[in-house]
């Protein structure tokens, strides 16, 4: 007794074309776009400064002019009366933030210690390490997984899983480039995560292709897909309820929280994320492998 | 038969009761085990890199005793708990938790300044490298001194300096400035020197302590430097640690909902799991930063995921007519080949993000690892324990307990 018994490789063009789409305008948003990086990538230091109720921004200008910053963004935290500053500038030495914080000190003469919230400062050449760590771990954990996939189940589901894994991690970028959303090492967490949930479900599924055909009886390699999908939706769909709530009160928390932005940014990439890879486990890897496997179908009737 | 399944259940209450008030216990109390990270407690964090002075070479002891030094000059300042580890091979990490003034902590840490002995015509003679230490003494007629020990290398560099500047002055530099510039008075060849003329007792102590917390045998570039202010950081953790709380409710009803009875073992199972991520964690000396814990609270979210898997096999056997116990078995088998070799292919990632990064993201990966272990490890063990306690104990009187349809067969 089944309770669904929807024809996933009979419409996975739909989800073909509708990812098609979505990488397409992912692919013009990066050339377009590009991706937001943030200091952990570019380098350069970030100062949180709780000034003053009512602060003007010309203030911040003035205070940053001597120090030839005051072209550099500024962001206002807490909404339009919000105390709080967020600065941005390029990599600054030790001795520069300290004059800088003085300065605001001496303008702000209320201000104490504890109004220094955050004052980050990151080299360059831990930015452009933390981008080859990224390609390295993808590259690693790609050829590691492929290889595991492969030992347990055979080189076209490995294949298969991999390029759903990459079209998650993709759109994850395009919909960050798209809304220009700034992104910093945790981030990176983020994307590495939804790889192995993603890779997870799709292997769930996989399992259940992998004994279906063990027992197909007189099913085509298209029915055991479809019926495989269908026996693992409400698994699927559970297990990413029971992940989106988490995410969603992580997300809302973080919200509340004026400094966290990079962590906004973390939730928001994992509700992506789970959302994205949930999707491409039932509509792309499987029908992907079906694709693959249409060839040898005749031959696999056979054995 | 009937008195079976009476120990069965008593079993059943005992052992979860017990499992998760220790569980519950151990969690609510993490921070007497766990060390808070930076971004939770307020702090600074710095990363040097080494780089040799002069001709030196850069060894490992080189930044073993520059890592002494730092130590000292932290301790001065009086941080509990500093942590100054070496990173890769010319990398030293510093962090001061709970420093509230962070414009003085980022002074006398960015105070890692070179010694150099320079002569009359701005030849570097010595470095830090050579001096093994400075004390502050007071002479025959009590006048303030300072008294210098070299090293064997520094004695014999020291000895060829006095030699050649005979009468004349040699500046000691803490960086570019000039703390000190004694005339040499005789050529001293036993690497033990003392300044003196110094006006006050006062100057002569401080000199010792530069000279002392002065001697880097490397010069330390700042590579990323990251404070946060302890509001900032209490402020995060209360948020997080609510997020979790809530997430771990409404999913914890979402499972009693959907299974029943078996949900409630999945929830007994689940608090189990955060103990059990708690207690590795701690054995581990793990830190908790917040990427970790936001971590923890998506680990919740997924651990649950065995159990669902575990659950809709055994729904399915029991669909296809089985009896409850037979269901629980031969479901639970069929699960579990789908468990260990999606959990296997998560690990692979989670052990890539472990080896490959360093710093916040290396944080994220230990607790991500942990989690599926535990998560496997309780779904494995406890779930399934339970869940023949329960079909033994005759708990489960029908398939609609295990959130199945259609009456016991």
């Amino acid at each position: 007794m089944r309770k669904f018994n929807f024809r996933f490789v009979e419409r996975s063009r739909f989800a073909f074309i509708l990812s098609g789409l979505a990488l397409l305008i992912g692919i013009i948003s990066l050339f377009v776009n590009g991706l937001n990086l943030g200091i952990d990538f570019t380098g350069g230091t970030i100062l949180h400064l709780r000034l003053a109720e009512e602060f003007r921004m010309e203030e911040v200008r003035e205070v940053l002019t001597p120090f030839e910053l005051q072209g550099v963004p500024l962001q206002r935290v807490g909404g339009s009366k919000g105390s709080e500053v967020i600065v941005k500038a390029p990599h600054l030495n030790e001795l520069t933030r300290r004059e800088i914080i003085s300065a605001f000190r001496e303008h702000w003469t209320e201000m104490t210690s504890e109004d220094v919230l955050q004052v980050d400062n990151v080299g360059a050449v831990v930015g452009k390490e933390l981008t080859r760590e990224v390609y390295l771990a993808l590259l690693i954990a790609a050829i590691g997984m492929i290889l595991y996939i492969t030992l347990r189940f055979e080189f076209k589901f490995a294949l298969s899983a991999i390029i759903a894994l990459f079209h998650d991690v993709f759109i994850m970028l395009a919909i960050f480039s798209l809304f220009k959303i700034e992104i910093n090492a945790p981030f990176i967490a983020a994307i590495l995560t939804i790889v192995g949930y993603s890779i997870n479900d799709t292997i769930v599924i996989f399992d259940r292709i992998r004994e279906n055909l063990k027992y197909r009886r007189k099913r085509t390699v298209k029915e055991v897909v479809n019926d495989s999908i269908n026996e693992s939706l409400v698994r699927c769909i559970n297990t990413s309820l029971t992940t989106l709530i988490v995410l969603i009160s992580l997300f809302v928390a973080f919200n509340f929280f004026v400094g966290g932005m990079d962590l906004k940014v973390f939730a928001l990439a994992l509700l992506v994320g789970v959302m994205v890879g949930t999707y491409s486990s039932i509509f792309i890897a499987s029908p992907l492998w079906h694709l693959w496997g249409a060839a040898g179908d005749a031959k696999q009737k056979v054995t | 038969m009937k008195r079976r399944a009476k120990t069965s259940s008593s079993i059943f209450i005992i052992i979860s009761l017990l499992l998760v008030v220790a569980s519950v216990l151990f969690v609510s109390h993490w921070q007497m085990f766990l060390k808070k990270g930076l971004d939770l407690e307020g702090g600074v964090y710095v990363l040097f890199e080494a780089k040799p002075v002069g001709d030196d070479d850069l060894d490992h002891d080189a930044i073993q005793r520059a890592m002494t030094i730092i130590r000292n000059r932290i301790d001065e300042l009086g941080v509990v708990e500093p942590t100054i580890q070496p990173e890769g091979e010319r990398r030293i990490r510093v962090e001061l938790p709970g420093i509230e003034d962070q414009a003085q902590a980022m002074e006398v840490i960015g105070k890692t300044a070179l010694l150099t002995f320079v002569g009359p015509e701005g030849d570097v003679l010595l470095t830090g490298k050579d001096l093994k230490t400075a004390h502050f003494m007071r002479g025959r007629r009590s006048e303030p001194l300072v008294s210098l020990e070299f090293n064997p290398e520094g004695k014999d560099k020291f000895a060829e300096a006095t030699e050649k500047y005979l009468g004349k002055p040699i500046a000691i530099l803490l960086d570019d400035e000039v703390i000190s510039a004694p005339t040499v008075q005789n050529v001293i060849t036993e690497g033990n020197a003392m300044i003196t003329n110094i006006p006050s007792a006062e100057e002569a102590s401080n000199l010792a302590l530069l000279l002392r917390s002065g001697a880097l045998p490397v010069e330390l570039e700042e590579l990323e430097t990251r404070s946060v202010g302890p509001v900032l950081g209490e402020n995060a953790l209360k948020l997080s640690l609510t997020a979790g709380l809530i997430g771990l409710a409404v999913v914890a009803a979402f499972m009693l909902f959907y299974y029943k009875f078996a949900g409630l073992i999945a929830d007994i199972s689940l608090i189990v799991y955060l103990g059990l991520v708690f207690l590795i964690l701690s054995a581990l000396k793990a830190t908790l930063t917040l990427p970790g814990i936001a971590g923890l609270i998506l680990s919740i979210g997924m651990a649950v995921d065995a159990n669902v898997l575990i659950f809709e096999r055994i729904k399915e056997e029991l669909d296809g007519g089985r009896t409850v116990f037979t269901a629980i078995n031969t479901g639970f088998d069929r699960a579990l080949r789908a468990i260990i070799d999606s959990n296997i292919t998560t690990v692979i990632a989670a052990l890539v993000l472990f080896i490959v990064t360093t710093g916040t993201v290396r944080g994220f990966a230990v607790v991500l690892l942990v989690g599926i272990f535990s998560s496997v490890l309780s779904a494995i063990y406890l779930t399934r324990y339970l869940l023949r306690l329960a079909a033994r104990s005759q708990m489960i009187k029908s398939n609609a307990y295990l959130g199945a349809r259609g009456a016991t067969k």
